[in-house]
């Protein structure tokens, strides 16, 4: 019982994560119609910012900090004027290819300029368990959890009770009748790039630790957002929370009672069955599009 | 095939020289360039495939790669086991053209980016199954020594000659799909990537088309990994993971999607360059590749031949307005007089 115990938990602690990028995932297809294939390798390239910066002899603190700047810059704003922008009015899928590409951009550059090693990266917090209730726990597991929890109690705050966030909102919904009652369209499109780039940054601070940085480790999170966001409902940011959390902690389980092996296949299936019989996603509306 | 070449001098004539260079130039390269020859066409006939399921009939597709992989690994669990390559080329299709079809499945029921998830859920789902299923495929240590094919007592075990063998089937499949684009299946293709509603409005069986579509292209994939194992003499899984199936979607793409020769160009440009790319770059040819596709694609979504298209297209309307602005003044002085 305790052994399930502690496998729901670091189902969640992985969820928490896919949640992460889940969410940004979403936002950039809300926002503009944007399917990130690069959203994975946007997990993977912070740690190496940060992996950077602490071999110039910085903290950790400062280190992250550059982190943010770095992504906002690069994979927030850069990465909409140069690709989003000019590819968006060639359609979705020109533009899906064109992230592909940036994809392989992305981790080549890491490999070439960096390394193709995997590295150790710091924790929050020192690996040890905690006893909690009788049940083992990881403390660096629940660490990921609270962190990812507050992100995402912030990020819905400041989406449903701030002016900025409900103009975001209604961008999203409708960026013509958004334009003409005067919000600033451009702005907030720009501003949902931002956030995912800050999304991006603490999913990799978080998931790096366990998983180590490694130019390829963006191939497994990538995948896993786009299956968390598509079961979850691509059009919902709950519907990509909840979906996060849920496949977190099927693929903990999966890995213990399935088979390591396949432990990857089942994620699979689950998205083959929603999009067969529920392709709104779980918690998603139907998105209805004129012909 | 007479009207073509009547109807079509300039096309023929480019066909055939092509042609020419192609049975030619690799007596003038080593060992290596004849096997990258070959990759070459390999690649196209997989890409020929997938330009059919996307450039004509437009269903996107992320799991070509795995069919290659399929392909291959039929071929060469086969030949090792002593049967012939020709065996396991109809094994190959039939088994390819089986899957491709119920792959088309999801595809009557969504579009776009949620069918690119199912294919690639497909492609990461038969790496898994060559990996993991070892009494089969003997997983990540691979099947080593797959005999090259003979042909009338003719080993093809030289790269050179495997590379005329890989060109013969080029030859043959291009022809077949030329046909195939060119008959009313073709138009139906077409009429199904341009506006689904209005071709099953006219009369066109819409799901038969699509699962058409997926079937034949992940037949192509398949012919195409039955020539890659004997070529490369080993496989693993590696080269069948899902980077396959972005790069063989890229190829289509980059080449120019829905032209006859946009997978020709695309294999060549994704096979050679980065070969080509690597004398100059050393280690950064893959960088220096993506970077070159994103611009690319930035300035013509449509592709090399897109960007062709699109400039013929605009200097046939400049000489034609030019022609025009020449004939007005003739006519004002007619009037004048």
């Amino acid at each position: 019982m305790s052994s399930f115990a502690t496998l729901v938990i670091a189902g969640l602690a992985t969820g928490a994560i896919y949640a992460l990028i889940a969410i940004g995932f979403a936002l950039l297809w809300q926002a503009s119609q944007t399917i990130n294939f690069a959203q994975g390798e946007f997990v993977m390239l912070p740690a190496f910012f940060a992996l950077v910066a602490m071999g110039l002899g910085l903290p950790y603190w400062a280190a992250a900090l550059i982190t943010f700047v770095l992504a906002a810059v690069l994979l927030g704003a850069m990465f909409k004027r140069l690709l989003v922008d000019p590819m968006l009015k060639h359609g979705v899928i020109p533009l899906a290819m064109a992230t592909m590409a940036l994809a392989i951009f992305l981790k080549e550059s890491v490999k070439d300029l960096y390394s193709a090693e995997a590295y150790p990266f710091p924790s929050l917090v020192p690996p040890v368990n905690v006893n909690v209730l009788g049940t083992n726990v990881s403390l660096q597991h629940i660490a990921i959890i609270v962190v990812a929890l507050v992100t995402l109690v912030a990020l819905t705050w400041l989406l449903d009770h701030t002016t900025t966030g409900r103009q975001m909102q209604a961008t999203a919904q409708n960026p013509t009748v958004a334009r003409i009652l005067g919000i600033p369209v451009e702005r907030m499109i720009m501003l949902t790039f931002l956030i995912n780039a800050v999304l991006v940054v603490i999913a990799s601070l978080l998931v790096t630790p366990i998983y180590l940085a490694k130019f390829s480790s963006g191939e497994t999170l990538g995948l896993a957002a786009f299956v968390a966001a598509i079961i979850g409902g691509f059009n919902q940011l709950r519907g990509a929370i909840v979906g996060g959390f849920l496949l977190g902690v099927i693929d903990n389980l999966a890995a213990a009672y399935v088979s390591t092996q396949y432990r990857a296949a089942v994620p699979l299936f689950i998205l083959i069955a929603v999009i067969l019989f529920r392709p709104e996603g779980l918690f998603g509306r139907k998105e209805e599009r004129t012909v | 095939m007479m009207r073509v070449i009547r109807q079509r001098p300039v096309a023929t004539a480019i066909a055939l020289l092509s042609l020419a260079v192609l049975l030619v130039l690799p007596i003038t390269l080593g060992r290596f360039g004849n096997y990258m020859l070959a990759m070459w066409a390999t690649m196209t006939i997989a890409a020929m495939g997938l330009n059919l399921t996307l450039g004509y009939a437009g269903q996107i597709s992320l799991a070509q790669g795995a069919f290659v992989g399929i392909g291959a690994y039929i071929s060469a669990i086969m030949t090792t086991n002593g049967w012939p390559l020709g065996a396991a080329l109809v094994v190959a299709i039939v088994v390819c053209f089986a899957i491709g079809w119920l792959l088309g499945y999801p595809a009557l029921r969504v579009q776009h980016h949620y069918l690119a998830f199912v294919t690639l859920s497909f492609s990461t789902l038969a790496y898994l199954v060559f990996r993991n299923e070892e009494w089969l495929t003997k997983g990540t240590y691979g099947i080593y020594s797959i005999p090259r094919p003979t042909i009338l007592g003719y080993s093809l075990k030289h790269h050179l000659d495997f590379y005329y063998f890989a060109l013969m089937w080029l030859v043959v499949i291009s022809l077949l799909m030329w046909w195939l684009v060119r008959s009313p299946w073709g138009r139906a293709f077409t009429a199904l990537r341009e506006n689904p509603l209005r071709a099953q409005s006219l009369g066109v069986d819409t799901r038969l088309y699509t699962l058409m579509a997926f079937a034949i292209g992940s037949t192509m994939g398949g012919v195409a990994g039955v020539l890659y194992a004997p070529l490369v003499e080993f496989i693993d899984p590696n080269p069948f993971a899902l980077a396959l199936s972005f790069n063989l979607l890229l190829m289509v793409i980059v080449g120019g999607s829905g032209y006859f020769l946009g997978p020709f160009l695309g294999a060549l440009i994704a096979v050679l360059l980065p070969e080509w790319l690597r004398d100059y770059t050393s280690d950064f040819y893959l960088v220096a590749y993506a970077l070159l596709v994103m611009i690319l694609l930035i300035f013509s979504p449509t592709g090399i031949l897109g960007l062709v298209d699109r400039l013929a297209t605009s200097r046939r309307a400049r000489r034609a307005s030019e022609a025009r602005a020449a004939e007005t003044p003739r006519i004002k002085a007619k009037e004048g007089a």
